[in-house]
C-alpha cells in the first residue's frame, strides 16, 4: 500500500517544477514530507496550532513562534551549508556568536554610559560585531585553505578558545544593556512579524543571489566534490574556502546579535551553546552531504524548521521533559534513514518479499 | 559436488537479464554463459552494457528481471560482499583499494589473519609476499599502497581478488595501466587460474589481448547481446564491425604519420628551458609550436605525466624558465597556466578530471567560468547552448546536458573534459592519455579531434602509451626514460621501431 | 480557614529543615585558610567570592584567595602549593568539575590539612574531606511552593519551566516543590517542559504553553531559574497578558535582572541561591579543628524575596 502510495505521490508532486528545482529530487521530497508530517502531528496535538492572532501589533501563534525561535539557527545554517558543501565544517559558530555578542554589548555599554565617539553608536557597534564575525571566519578560512589544516581541527581551535575570548571581552561577567536599536535585532517587530525572521530572509536572499546568480555556487560545489580536479580546471579553491568561512562567521555574528538582543545581555556561556551542532544537524537533515558537493540553502532552512517544529511539538505535548532528547533522536534518525537510498531500497525489498 | 554436476551446468549463466535506470534501458534480456576454466571476453563500445552486466552479477545493482545461475543454482547476489561469498570476485578498472593502507593490509582487508584477537601483521605480510611472488612481483608489502604506481596497485587488486578463492573472477580493464611485461605476468597468472578451473570474465579494449588470451567472446551493443563467438573463429574485422554496428572505414587503419612537414615554419607558442623538480624530473627543454602535435613517449613511470604537470603548474618547477610567444611567463599554478591559454586533460579522469556529481553542462563550462571569474557569470541559457554545441561537436552520448557526468561512460567523460577546454578556447592543450580505457569507436573519434585541433592551429602535447597512436599523429616525439628526456624524434624518424629502440637504448 | 492551617504547618516544617544557625564562640580568628574559587564567570559567582572574603575579614581569618579561571589544573596547582608550603590550616575548595580530585585530596589529608568542599560536589570518597557546604535545592523548591500556596490560597494551575533534565538543581527543585503542593489538592502542575536554564528556551517553552493551553487556565509559572522566568515574562507580555498579575511567576536564583523585573512589577518572587557559604564553611573548619563530629553535608538555604528592598537589607 505505502509502497504504491509514496512513488505515486512522488510522481504527482514530481510534475510540479519550479524553476530548475524539481520535486523529483528525492532528498527534497523526504525533507518536505518530514516537515509536513511533524506539522500535521503538532496540529493533532494542539487544535489551535495554526491559529495566528494579532495582539498589540504583534502576530502571535505557534507558527510565528517556530520561525522566530528558529531564526538564529537558520542564519547559521546558511553559512554552515556553504562550508559543508566545500567538504568542510565550522564547529566554531557557537563560540563566534558569543564573541560577537560580547563585543557588541561591551561597546554599547560604553555608549550607554555616555561615550560619544561615533564608533560607540549602535549602527557602528553592529557593524563592528559583524566585522568581528568576518574576522573569526577569516581566521578559520586561512587555517583551512592556506595551512591545509583539516576543517574539523581548524575550527575546533576557535570553538574551544572562543568562549574564553568572549569571557575576556566581558571580564568574565554577563553584561546587560538597554539600548533599543541593538535589542531590536532580537526582539523588534515590523508589521506584526518578529525582526529576526526578516533578517533571515534578507540574508538568505543576499547569499542566494551571491551563490546562484554568480559562479560562486558552482565553484563551491565543484571544490566540495573534487578539489583536485577543480584546481586543475583553474578554480581558486583556496579563495572559495576562505569566502565560505567568512560568510559563516558573519552569519554567526548575526545569530549572536539576535540572541543578545532577545535577552538584552551577552552571556559568554549560554549564547550559542550547542548552536554549531544544531546547525550541522539541520544541514544534514536538509540533505547536504557532509562529504561535500551539492547543497541547497532552502533545504537546510527546512532542516532547522523540522527540528524547531519537533521541539515545539514536544513542548505542547504532555510528555515528560526527560523524553525530549530521545524523541528528538528518534525523529532525526527516521528522517535521515528515509533520505538514505540504501535504506529505502531495503524497505522496498522487504515489502516486495512480503507481497 | 560431483564432477558431473560441474560439467552439466555452465559455471555462471544469466538468462534474460534486464536492467533499466531512469529513462534508459541499460541491459535487455541478456543471456550469457561462462564455463569453468575458460577466459570469456566481454566486448562492446561505451554504453553497451558491459559494466551493467557485471554490476548485476556482483550485486552492486538489483536486477529488474531475469535469472543468474551459479553452477546451475539460482543466486541472488545482494552486494559485492555477498557475491564474493558466493565465489564471484571482481577487480574493477578504477582501483577500489585504500591508498593509505599497506599493500598487505589491502590484500587482507577485512579478513586479516588474527592472533590472540589481534591482527597478526607479520603473518599477513608474509602471506602477501608469497602471493605476489606467484606474479613475480617483489615489492615491500609494508609500504602504503599509494607509494606504488597504478600498475602495481592494479596487480595488488587482482591478487586480492584471486586470493578470495573465487570460482568466477571478473577483470574489468585489468591491463589498461600495465606495460607489456606486466601484461605478460598477468596473462601467465590468468592461464594458471584457468587450469585450476576458475572461470574468468574479461573486459578489455585491447583487441590483440582478446585474441591472445580469450577462448570465447560475447559482444554487447546498446544493452543487447549481438554475438557470441569462439575467439579463433572470429576475424578481427568482423569483431570490430560488430562492436561498432557499422562497416569499417579507413579511419581505423593507422598508417600514416602527419604529412605536415611541408609547412614546417610554425610559430613557436611555448618554449620551456631547464624545467626540473627533484624526485620528479631531471631538467628538460621543450618547444611546442602552433598547429603542431608533440607526442610524449616512454614507459610507465618515465616522467611523461610529470613533464605535463610541471608545464601546467600543478607542480612548481624548481629551476628554468618558460616563454609563451617569446614573453617570459610564470607557470606556478594551473590558474596562471590557464591565463596564458593552456589547458590540460589529466591522466586520472576520475580523480583529476571530472567533477562526478556535477552535470555534463557544469563540467563543460567549468574551466571557462573559472577563467571568466566569479562574478562574470555565464547565463543558464548560454551554458546550455555552449554545452549542447560541444555535445554535438564531439558527439558526446548523453540524453541531455543535465545528466550527472558520473553516469556517462569513460569515453564520453573524456570527451566532456576535452569539451571543458575547447570552449575556453585554449591556444595550447596538453592531453595525458586521452584514449585510455575507452572503446574503439571513441578512440578513433578522439584521435580525429586531436588532429583537427592541430589543423586549426592549436599547439598540442599528447601523452600516450600506445605507440602506434603517437606515431600516427605526432609532428615531433619527445622520448623519455627514467624521468629524463632522452631525445626528440622528427619527421621520418618517427616510427614505432625507432621509438622503442630509443627507449631500449642504454 | 483550612488553608491557613496548612500554610502554618508547612512553614513550621520548613523552619525545621532549614539549617540552624548555631552561635559559636570560636570564630576561627587567626587561622589561615586557602580558598580556591572556580572563577568569576557570573555575577552570582562574584558575590559568592565577595561573601566569603567579607566573612573571613569579619572573623579575623587570614584568607588566601585563588581564582582558577575555570581550570581544574589551576585549582590543583594552588592546593598543592598550599600543601607544600604548609602555611594553611585548612582549604576551602569550590570545585569546577566533579571528578579528578582524589590525588590532591589525599595529599591534603596526608599533610593533615582539612578540606571543605563548597558549592558543587566531588565524587571522591567522603573520608577525603571534612564536609560539603552547598545549596539545598530541595529547600528552594519548597520555599517557592509555599509562597505560591499562600499567594493563591492553595488553588492554582501551574506550568513548570524545568531546568536541564538530570541536573541536581532541576531535579531537586522539582522534588521540593512537588512535596509541598502535594499537600494541597487545589495545586496542580498542568504542564512541565525543559528550558535548559536558558532565557531564550524559557521563552519558547512558555510561548508553546500559552498556545496549547487557554491562558486563563494558567494561574502561575514556576521556573527553576530566573533566566527562564525572564524569558517567560517576555512570552506572556507578547501574548498580550500582564505578567505577575494574569499569571504569577516564581523562580530561583535572585540574579540582578530578576530584581529589575520585580521593580517593574513583572514577576512575583525569587528564592535566593545563597552565596553565603563562607560562614558555614569556616564553622565547619573550626568544628573539625576542635575535634567535633560533622555531618558530611551542610546545606545552605536562601530566602525568598518579593522586592529589592528586603534583598538589599540582607546584603549590606
Amino acid at each position: 500500500m505505502l509502497e504504491q502510495l509514496i512513488p505515486n505521490l512522488k510522481n504527482q508532486i514530481g510534475k510540479l517544477k519550479i524553476g530548475n528545482f524539481t520535486w523529483q529530487n528525492s532528498r527534497a521530497f523526504w525533507t518536505v514530507l518530514a516537515l509536513f508530517i511533524i506539522i500535521v502531528a503538532n496540529r493533532l496535538i494542539s487544535p489551535n496550532f495554526f491559529s495566528i492572532q494579532m495582539v498589540e501589533g504583534r502576530l502571535i501563534g505557534s507558527l510565528i513562534n517556530i520561525l522566530d525561535g528558529a531564526a538564529p539557527i537558520m542564519l547559521l545554517s546558511i553559512g554552515m551549508t556553504l562550508v559543508i558543501a566545500t567538504k568542510g565544517v565550522d564547529l566554531s559558530v557557537g563560540a563566534v556568536m558569543a564573541i560577537c555578542a560580547a563585543v557588541a554589548v561591551m561597546l554599547i555599554n560604553q555608549y550607554e554610559s555616555g561615550a560619544t565617539d561615533f564608533y560607540y553608536t549602535p549602527p557602528f557597534v553592529i557593524l563592528i560585531a559583524l566585522g568581528t564575525g568576518a574576522l573569526c571566519g577569516l581566521w578559520n578560512g586561512i587555517l583551512v585553505a592556506f595551512f591545509d589544516i583539516q576543517p574539523i581541527v581548524a575550527t575546533m581551535i576557535l570553538m574551544t578558545s572562543g568562549r574564553g575570548i568572549a569571557q575576556m571581552i566581558t571580564n568574565g561577567q554577563s553584561p546587560t544593556f538597554t539600548d533599543d536599536t541593538l535589542a531590536f535585532i532580537g526582539r523588534g517587530v515590523i508589521f506584526g512579524v518578529p525582526f529576526p525572521i526578516y533578517l533571515y530572509l534578507a540574508v538568505f536572499l543576499l547569499v542566494y543571489l551571491l551563490v546562484r546568480r554568480t559562479a560562486i555556487g558552482l565553484m563551491i560545489e565543484s571544490v566540495g566534490i573534487n578539489a583536485r580536479a577543480s584546481y586543475y580546471a583553474g578554480i581558486n579553491a583556496s579563495l572559495i574556502k576562505v569566502l565560505v568561512y567568512v560568510l559563516s562567521g558573519v552569519c554567526a555574528a548575526l545569530a549572536g546579535l539576535i540572541i543578545a538582543g532577545e535577552v538584552k545581555s551577552a552571556d559568554p556561556h549560554k549564547n550559542g551553546e550547542w548552536a554549531e551542532l544544531d546547525a550541522i544537524l539541520a544541514v544534514v537533515i536538509g540533505g547536504t552531504s557532509l562529504s561535500g558537493g551539492r547543497f541547497s540553502l532552502g533545504l537546510s532552512a527546512l532542516g532547522v524548521l523540522i527540528v524547531q517544529s519537533l521541539l515545539t511539538g514536544l513542548y505542547i505535548s504532555k510528555l515528560h521533559p526527560t523524553a525530549n532528547l530521545v524523541v528528538k533522536a528518534i525523529v532525526v534518525l527516521v528522517v535521515l534513514l528515509f533520505q538514505s537510498d540504501e535504506f529505502r531500497r531495503r524497505i522496498r525489498q522487504l515489502v516486495r518479499r512480503r507481497a | 559436488m560431483s564432477i558431473n554436476e560441474q560439467t552439466q551446468f555452465p559455471l555462471l549463466e544469466t538468462q534474460g537479464l534486464t536492467k533499466s535506470f531512469i529513462a534508459t534501458l541499460a541491459l535487455s534480456e541478456v543471456d550469457f554463459t561462462l564455463h569453468a576454466g575458460e577466459v570469456h571476453a566481454l566486448l562492446g563500445e561505451n554504453g553497451a552494457g558491459k559494466s551493467t552486466l557485471i554490476k548485476l552479477i556482483t550485486g552492486v545493482h538489483p536486477k529488474d528481471a531475469g535469472t543468474i545461475l551459479l553452477e546451475g543454482k539460482v543466486i541472488e547476489p545482494r552486494s559485492p560482499g555477498h557475491a564474493q561469498e558466493l565465489g564471484i570476485s571482481a577487480v574493477y578498472q578504477e582501483i577500489n583499494l585504500i591508498p593509505t593502507l599497506s599493500v598487505a593490509e589491502n590484500i587482507f582487508l577485512g579478513r586479516q589473519p588474527m592472533r590472540f584477537g589481534l591482527v597478526n601483521m607479520r603473518s599477513a605480510n608474509r602471506r602477501a609476499r608469497e602471493l605476489l611472488e606467484t606474479f613475480h612481483i617483489d615489492i615491500d608489502v609494508t609500504r602504503d599502497l599509494s607509494s606504488y604506481s597504478i600498475a602495481i596497485q592494479q596487480i595488488v587488486a587482482i591478487v586480492r581478488g584471486v586470493d578470495l578463492s573465487a570460482k568466477v573472477l571478473i577483470l574489468d580493464e585489468p591491463t589498461s595501466s600495465l606495460d607489456r611485461h606486466e601484461v605478460e605476468t598477468l596473462f601467465s597468472v590468468i592461464r594458471s587460474l584457468k587450469k585450476r578451473g576458475i572461470g574468468i570474465l574479461l573486459i578489455t579494449h585491447f583487441i590483440d589481448q582478446v585474441y591472445e588470451i580469450s577462448d570465447r567472446i560475447t559482444v554487447l551493443r546498446n544493452g543487447l547481446k549481438v554475438g557470441e563467438h569462439q575467439t579463433q573463429e572470429l576475424p578481427k574485422v568482423k569483431l570490430v564491425s560488430e562492436m561498432l554496428g557499422k562497416e569499417l572505414t579507413d579511419e581505423l587503419m593507422v598508417q600514416n604519420g602527419q604529412q605536415t612537414n611541408g609547412e614546417s615554419e610554425h610559430e613557436t607558442f611555448l618554449q620551456v628551458r631547464g624545467f626540473a623538480r627533484r624526485g620528479m624530473m631531471e631538467p628538460f627543454d621543450v618547444v611546442v609550436k602552433k598547429g603542431e602535435i608533440v607526442g610524449l613517449a616512454g614507459l610507465l613511470g618515465s616522467g611523461r605525466t610529470e613533464t605535463a604537470h610541471l608545464i601546467f603548474g600543478i607542480e612548481k618547477s624548481e629551476t628554468g624558465e618558460a616563454y609563451v610567444k617569446g614573453q617570459k611567463v610564470n607557470l606556478t599554478s594551473p590558474q596562471k597556466a590557464i591565463r596564458h591559454g593552456f589547458g590540460l586533460c589529466p591522466e586520472d579522469r576520475k580523480a583529476e578530471g571530472i567533477i562526478d556529481d556535477l552535470t555534463v553542462r557544469e563540467n563543460i563550462i567549468l574551466a571557462l567560468q573559472a577563467k571568466m571569474g566569479w562574478f562574470n557569470h555565464l547565463s543558464r541559457k548560454r551554458q546550455e547552448q555552449l554545452a549542447q554545441e560541444m555535445i554535438d561537436a564531439l558527439r558526446i552520448v548523453t540524453p541531455d546536458t543535465e545528466k550527472p557526468v558520473k553516469e556517462l561512460s569513460g569515453g564520453n567523460q573524456q570527451k566532456v573534459i576535452l569539451a571543458r577546454w575547447l570552449i575556453s578556447n585554449p591556444e595550447f592543450l596538453i592531453l595525458d592519455e586521452p584514449t585510455r580505457g575507452i572503446d574503439v569507436g571513441a578512440h578513433v573519434e578522439i584521435i580525429n579531434i586531436i588532429k583537427r585541433l592541430a589543423k586549426e592551429g592549436k599547439a598540442m602535447m599528447v601523452i600516450s602509451s600506445e605507440l602506434a597512436e603517437v606515431v600516427d599523429y605526432s609532428d615531433r616525439v619527445v622520448v623519455l626514460r627514467d624521468r629524463k628526456k632522452i631525445t626528440e624524434l622528427e619527421g621520418d624518424q618517427i616510427s614505432e621501431n625507432t621509438i622503442m629502440q630509443t627507449i631500449a637504448e642504454r | 480557614m483550612r488553608h491557613i492551617k496548612w500554610v502554618v504547618l508547612v512553614l513550621v516544617a520548613l523552619s525545621l529543615v532549614a539549617p540552624l544557625a548555631v552561635a559559636q564562640e570560636d570564630t576561627g580568628e587567626g587561622l589561615t585558610i586557602g580558598f580556591s574559587q572556580i572563577g568569576s564567570e557570573s555575577a552570582w559567582r562574584t558575590s559568592f567570592t565577595n561573601a566569603v572574603k567579607a566573612e573571613a575579614e569579619a572573623r579575623g581569618i587570614n584568607l588566601l584567595f585563588s581564582d582558577a579561571q575555570q581550570e581544574q589544573e589551576n585549582q590543583i596547582a594552588a592546593m598543592q602549593a598550599w600543601i607544600a608550603q604548609g602555611d594553611v590550616d585548612a582549604i576551602v575548595l569550590a570545585p569546577v568539575v566533579v571528578s579528578g580530585w582524589d590525588v590532591v585530596l589525599q595529599e591534603a589529608k596526608d599533610a593533615g590539612i582539612p578540606v571543605v568542599i563548597v558549592d558543587r560536589n566531588v565524587d571522591s570518597d567522603p573520608s577525603l574531606f571534612v564536609t560539603r557546604v552547598s545549596s539545598d535545592f530541595v529547600h528552594e523548591g519548597r520555599l517557592a511552593a509555599a509562597w505560591l500556596v499562600q499567594a493563591t490560597s492553595g488553588q492554582c494551575n501551574i506550568v513548570e519551566l524545568y531546568g536541564t533534565v538530570g541536573s541536581a538543581a532541576a531535579e531537586d527543585r522539582n522534588q521540593g516543590f512537588n512535596e509541598v503542593i502535594a499537600l494541597f489538592p487545589g495545586m496542580k502542575i498542568i504542564r512541565s517542559e525543559t528550558g535548559n536554564f536558558v532565557r531564550t528556551e524559557g521563552k519558547q517553552v512558555m510561548e508553546s504553553f500559552l498556545s496549547a493551553e487557554d491562558p486563563a487556565n494558567i494561574c502561575a509559572v514556576w521556573a527553576h531559574n530566573d533566566d527562564m522566568a525572564i524569558g517567560a515574562i517576555e512570552a506572556i507580555k507578547e501574548a498580550g497578558l500582564v505578567p505577575a498579575k494574569d499569571i504569577l511567576i516564581v523562580s530561583v536564583d535572585a540574579i540582578p535582572d530578576i530584581f529589575d523585573s520585580l521593580d517593574a512589577g513583572e514577576t512575583n518572587a525569587t528564592v535566593e541561591l545563597s552565596p553565603f557559604m563562607g560562614a558555614p564553611a569556616f564553622d565547619a573548619v573550626v568544628s573539625y579543628l576542635n575535634g567535633e563530629e560533622l555531618p558530611k553535608w551542610v546545606p545552605v538555604a536562601g530566602k525568598l524575596y518579593t522586592d529589592r528592598a528586603a534583598y538589599d537589607a540582607d546584603h549590606q
